[in-house]
């Protein structure tokens, strides 16, 4: 089974030892004005953001079909059967699909960089099934890594014996087809800078369109032919009685 | 004298393009894609994809649309608008690849797709349908090159594998013509609801075959006011009474689309997306019902003036598409920087020059073939089937 993360912003204290970790996996500076930046980009790939007194974090969730994956031309991105989805850096033509199409706004890229690469967590696909940096790092247990079926139950069971302290429904479950990183909160998730989105795997919507293709082809060089064959005939005719 | 200063005009205009457009250049690739564009990690897309490739696409696509009509339907009296349409669509796919070439964080890998991979992905359909359709293009306009030189032999050898190359260039196009809304497929929940539409690949082919047809009047136009080479005037009538009927399938199309999704309720909230949508239908419908009257259609400006309004309606609507629709979602009010700007208009003005050039020195409108139109058609149609037809032929 495949490795998943599940985020509790009930136990979540904003310390940011996440980010701090998630910075050595990537060799990224890290220091207070990074800290204060609520929003991932090249050079922070996972954040906490306050709202109140709650926190949320974000990072990719690793959907299980993913749309970045879906739409790259050159297959740089993939899910990969262990649970993450990683980037191959030297496939990528900097097209920035996979940013456009992200529902969670995920993927980032290195604008100043005179040969860009996009930036985003792989859920440090480099330990295989180990935990992850960020949930070592959490003081509190925020943040822990195990596999998917796992981390369902145990939020499961956090939203049943405390239902006055969660609201009733886990992030990640059905989001975009269901994704790799779950979240649970005490409040609705959009409240926490959730954005909602289909339930539906999202590359399910190109391929209703592209699947017609070889149909669009074949169909389309019948008809061709055909046409001109028809429009045609009345000149073969008329050459044909010319000649005889 | 006028036409002395109007000379002058428009070359210091091309030259001053041309310079905005190299330092425009020089800033993206030292300083990078930051420093070049607005672009952001929430707004990743700007003009150079929502203006130069995909609307430099549809304003290239008449080269597939009346190859189909003339070569394929076999419908004759459109001859004339085969050539400057495929030399339009070669010309636009080339600046499009460059665009593309500017817009690419990493444009020395734009061969990548070929060997590396994904059919599940449209942008990947995509570069390889562009990629042969170019080769297609290059193939159909070769004839007025060979002709220009003398070349027979080589004339009469490609005229005889034309047909399956004009059948493989009308697929391929409708292929990425409607592919190019396919590319949108993928955000139900980024795009606002005015755009976003499980018939954005349709809505693409149909809007593109329109605005093929209306890039052959536009450029008719400005050819006859640059060198007195243009298409006759029956014939551009005829173009505009289709024009009228494509445009009015497209507009019935996409709002029946609004209708059946319940879009058009979104018209009630306040924002800037209801007044677009309003500028894109009236840029569109205008010039539909301009080219139903017969008054607009004896008025060669008048035509133009309607031809252009459509054409500012098509480009609407893909921005929209591309840039408008996504604002709200990401909370992003996207607007190009100058160098974006300076690097499109450097690529248009490019575009004019050497369609200019290629129409002053290549048989290109073909204005020597006046009696061929006037003759009564099947009298004289028993020659072979033609194809791209050589000239005095």
């Amino acid at each position: 089974m495949a490795k998943a993360i599940l985020y509790d912003s009930t136990l979540c204290v904003g310390c940011r030892q996440c980010e701090e970790a998630c910075s050595t996996r990537w060799k990224l500076p890290y220091n207070d004005k990074i800290a204060a930046e609520e929003k991932i980009s090249a050079h922070k790939l996972t954040t906490i953001r306050t709202f109140g007194e709650k926190f949320s974090r974000k990072l990719c969730m690793h959907c299980i079909d993913p749309a970045c994956a879906s739409v790259c031309p050159v297959a740089a991105l993939q899910k990969t059967a262990a649970g993450p989805v990683v980037y191959d850096e030297t496939r990528c033509m900097g097209c920035r699909y996979c940013m456009v199409a992200c529902p969670f706004q995920v993927p980032t890229y290195e604008w100043n960089a005179r040969l860009p690469k996009v930036a985003k967590c792989d859920m440090c696909s480099d330990r295989g099934k180990d935990p992850t940096r960020c949930s070592e790092a959490c003081p509190t247990g925020a943040t822990i890594t195990g596999e998917r079926d796992a981390m369902i139950a145990e939020a499961k069971k956090r939203l049943a014996d405390k239902p006055a302290e969660y609201f009733q429904k886990i992030y990640g479950l059905e989001e975009a087809g269901g994704t790799s990183v779950l979240v649970v909160a005490a409040v609705p998730f959009e409240q926490i800078g959730y954005s909602t989105v289909a339930k539906a795997a999202l590359p399910q919507y190109t391929w209703n369109a592209l699947q017609h293709v070889p149909d669009v082809a074949v169909m389309g060089s019948v008809l061709m032919g055909g046409i001109y064959w028809l429009s045609h005939r009345k000149e073969d005719v008329a050459r044909k009685e010319g000649r005889s | 004298m006028t036409n002395l200063i109007r000379q002058y005009l428009w070359k210091v205009v091309f030259a001053g393009l041309m310079l905005a457009g190299a330092w425009a250049t020089f800033v993206r690739f030292y300083w990078g894609l930051g420093a070049s564009t607005n672009l952001t990690d929430q707004f990743p897309w700007g003009i150079w994809v929502g203006f130069d490739v995909l609307c430099g696409v549809g304003l290239a696509a008449g080269g597939f649309t009346l190859a189909a009509i003339v070569h394929i339907f076999n419908i004759k009296s459109y001859h004339a608008v085969v050539r400057p349409a495929i030399l339009t669509a070669f010309l636009g796919y080339m600046l499009v690849v460059v665009a593309l070439m500017f817009d690419l964080g990493r444009p020395y890998r734009i061969w990548h797709p070929i060997i590396m991979w994904n059919p599940r992905s449209v942008m990947f359909e995509v570069g390889w349908c562009v990629t042969l359709y170019t080769t297609v293009l290059m193939l159909e306009f070769m004839p007025a090159v060979l002709e220009r030189f003398g070349l027979v032999k080589a004339h009469k050898a490609l005229k005889t594998v034309m047909l399956p190359i004009v059948i493989l260039g009308v697929i391929l196009s409708t292929l990425h013509q409607s592919s190019l809304g396919s590319l949108f497929l993928i955000m139900p929940n980024k795009m606002h609801p005015l755009w976003y539409s499980p018939m954005l690949p349709v809505l693409f082919y149909v809007s593109a075959i329109s605005t093929g047809l209306a890039m052959t009047v536009f450029e008719s136009w400005h050819s006859a006011r640059a060198f007195g080479r243009q298409l006759e005037f029956p014939l551009i009538q005829r173009i505009t009474r289709v024009l009228a009927v494509t445009i009015a399938v497209y507009l019935a199309m996409r709002f029946l689309d609004l209708y059946h999704r319940g879009a058009l309720a979104t018209l009630n909230q306040p924002g800037m997306e209801r007044w677009l949508f309003g500028l894109e239908t009236v840029l569109m419908a205008v010039p539909m019902l301009m080219f139903f009257r017969e008054r607009t259609r004896e008025n060669p400006t008048a035509i133009y003036v309607g031809v252009v309004l459509f054409l500012l309606g098509f480009v609407t609507h893909r921005l929209n598409v591309s840039v408008t629709s996504l604002e709200r979602a990401t909370g992003v009010s996207y607007l190009p920087k100058w160098t974006e700007l300076a690097v499109t208009f450097a690529i248009i003005a490019a575009g004019f020059v050497i369609f200019r050039m290629a129409a002053k020195y290549l048989p290109i409108f073909e204005e020597e073939e006046k009696p061929a139109a006037m003759r009564v058609p099947g009298l004289h149609d028993s020659g072979s089937p033609m194809l791209v037809t050589a000239r005095g032929d």
